[in-house]
């Protein structure tokens, strides 16, 4: 098999405590391939972050190790850019500048006149323009923000993108504008993106894969859900996919009811009695559409809303080429009955 | 609104300074006629002989004449209140400067380094609260030059502010912030100037203002000391020659100097301010 791109393995986090050590994530091990976007999704608190920050080499595993391109992630570098939880913009530089510091780090040989250029079309293409990139931070929206957060990211051209819930602190309409550039940028550079989110929806747009991490502590990552809707999508559109909702369904109920119940805690006792190895690869998507045609040949979209329900019931029929589980399939219609 | 406001403030302000200098100025009796004077009074050099407190008017009349010839020198005895101002300021930015060249960098160091804050603590502790007046007798021994110990003792008040400042300002620099210097490759020095600084800087400037008023207040006592040159031993020899007027007039003086260098540093503070 060949080496993924980045390469994630039985990775582990700890903490030292008052009591004893936290293990924050245990068993964690996954690839991206290159010009892939992944999405990784859990409840709050259970090591995303952490996990992000690992990846970019910010901080050290306890255990495990991570590697891109076949070699060892040690301490951060230029190749790996990110956007933070919150900006993390420097408040005393304008728009462009920050920018620019970025573009001037990355090419240090380049002349003043070519590092100004390059950052002004980052920030146009994420939409910053009419004055905008000479404001500084405290003056502009949240969501220019963190435009300009993702345009130093971007403008750095990184191997890899590291983003942390970027889209957070946006309401909803500015969330879907800045959604829809990235989709843009990323179709147009491949860039390959790993990103963390908390909203279902936004994980289905973007990425192509999407992680599913178990609560903490020991957490560890219980699936990897593809995202088999075709590109390029559209924010208005994808919801009538009929891949879209059995996705969705199964991310929410995974985390309604199964990342509790497969988080290490509550296995605890018997370290080990979880799952080990890469995560397993559901695709509710093609499971639904498998289960579709099995039942009704002549089934088009206009009865997708329906088989979408009915998937719970008939996936354990199609899980051989999906890789579904019939463990799943239970849960899974209680999510639906929801 | 606001604009009518700043108005009556100035207006108050003024009112109160004309109703203070009315009332200094009637409750002073003008001087005596020169023929009343004894022959013994004018043996002694004048009427002022007997300290009395002089009125506004003889006030602005002395800081008319002075101002006008501020560099005047006649001698170790009488020189114009611009060059006794010149020597105190010199002594104070050169101690403030010196002190600078040292709190910064250091500050630097205890404000990114834990250990280092923990080492050098109980030493800022103790340094930090001795009167920088009691080191004068210390620094004449060892420096043996009444010059360079005014310097010292200036240098020893004004270090401790800039350090605190500084190390606290560099410790408080948001994680995020060095995290984005660590993710673009930055080099220590270029963390230094380009993160550190910029985001330290408020913090830094602060101390250094609080620094430069002490310094300021210092100056003055320390000159009273070592005497000489500067404004501290003005005040001290024109108390001597019990000349009032002049007295009070560098008393201003004092008070319009120290004004103008913390408003330097306040508009320096205010051009590395940020908002986040
Ligand atoms: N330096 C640390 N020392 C001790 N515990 C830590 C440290 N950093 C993080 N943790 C713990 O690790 C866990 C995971 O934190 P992390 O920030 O990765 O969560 P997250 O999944 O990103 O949450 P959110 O979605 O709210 O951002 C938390 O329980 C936190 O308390
Ligand atoms: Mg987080």
């Amino acid at each position: 098999m060949q080496p993924h791109f980045l390469e994630i393995k039985s990775l582990a986090k700890r903490f030292p405590t008052k009591d004893g050590e936290l293990t924050v994530f245990e068993d964690v091990s996954f690839g991206l391939e290159r010009g892939e976007f992944v999405c990784i999704i859990g409840h709050s608190g259970c090591g995303k972050s952490t996990i992000l920050n690992v990846l970019a080499g910010l901080d050290a595993p306890s255990d495990g190790e991570v590697l891109m391109a076949g070699k060892e992630v040690r301490g951060p570098a230029l190749e790996r850019g990110i956007v933070f939880q919150n900006y993390s913009l420097f408040p005393w530089l304008s728009a462009l500048n920050n920018v620019i510091f970025g573009v001037a780090a990355r090419w240090p040989g380049w002349s003043k006149t070519r590092v100004r250029e390059h950052s002004l079309r980052y920030l146009h293409m994420v939409g910053l323009k009419d004055g905008a990139e000479q404001r500084k931070p405290s003056q502009l929206s949240g969501g220019m923000r963190q435009r300009v957060a993702i345009a130093r990211a971007f403008a750095i051209e990184p191997k890899l993108l590291l983003l942390d819930e970027p889209f957070g602190a946006l309401d909803a309409l500015t969330r879907g504008t800045i959604q829809d550039e990235l989709l843009k940028i990323c179709a147009e550079t491949h860039q390959t993106v790993f990103m963390i989110t908390h909203d279902v929806d936004e994980a289905i747009l973007l990425a192509d894969r999407i992680l599913l991490m178990t609560n903490g502590p020991q957490a560890r990552i219980a699936e990897s859900v593809r995202v088999s809707i075709d590109r390029p999508r559209e924010r208005g559109s994808i919801v009538h996919d009929p891949g879209y909702y059995p996705i969705r369904t199964h991310l929410v109920d995974f985390l309604v009811s199964r990342s509790h119940e497969l988080s290490g805690s509550a296995n605890s006792g018997a370290p080990g009695s979880g799952h080990q190895g890469p995560p397993r690869i559901v695709d509710p998507a093609q499971a639904a559409r498998g289960a579709s045609n099995a039942k009704d040949k002549a089934s088009s979209n206009a009865i997708a809303q329906a088989t979408s329900h009915t998937a719970g019931h008939s996936t354990s029929n199609a899980n051989s080429a999906t890789g579904y589980r019939a463990a799943e399939s239970g849960s899974l219609l209680r999510a639906v009955n929801l | 609104m606001l604009k009518s406001d700043t108005w009556r403030a100035v207006l108050v302000s003024v009112s109160l300074l004309v109703i203070f200098l009315g009332l200094w100025q009637l409750s002073t009796p003008a001087p005596q006629a020169e023929e009343a004077l004894s022959e013994y009074e004018l043996l002694m050099g004048g009427a002022d002989q007997e300290a009395r407190v002089p009125s506004p008017s003889e006030i602005i009349g002395l800081a008319i004449r002075e101002l006008s010839n501020p560099f005047y020198d006649a001698g170790p005895n009488d020189k114009g209140i611009g060059i006794q101002l010149a020597w105190s300021l010199y002594r104070v930015l050169t101690g403030f400067g010196l002190a600078a060249l040292i709190a910064l960098p250091l500050g630097f160091l205890i404000g990114m380094s834990p250990m280092m804050y923990k080492a050098l603590n109980p030493f800022i502790q103790v340094l930090k609260p001795i009167s920088p007046l009691a080191w004068m007798p210390l620094a004449l021994f060892i420096i043996k030059d009444s010059e360079t110990s005014s310097i010292f003792v200036i240098f020893i008040c004004s270090i401790w502010p800039m350090l605190i400042n500084t190390a606290f300002g560099v410790a408080g620099v948001r994680k995020d912030w060095v995290n984005v210097a660590r993710t673009h490759e930055l080099g220590p020095m270029q963390t230094a100037f380009q993160v550190i600084l910029p985001a330290a800087a408020p913090t830094i400037l602060t101390g250094m203002r609080i620094s430069i008023g002490i310094a300021w207040l210092v100056i003055v006592a320390a000159e009273m000391l070592v005497g000489g040159t500067g404004i501290g031993y003005y005040v001290w020899n024109e108390w001597n020659n019990l000349d009032l007027t002049s007295v009070i007039f560098s008393i201003l003086m004092i008070g319009i100097v120290g004004m103008l260098l913390d408003l330097a540093l306040a508009s320096a503070t205010r051009l590395v301010t940020y908002q986040e």
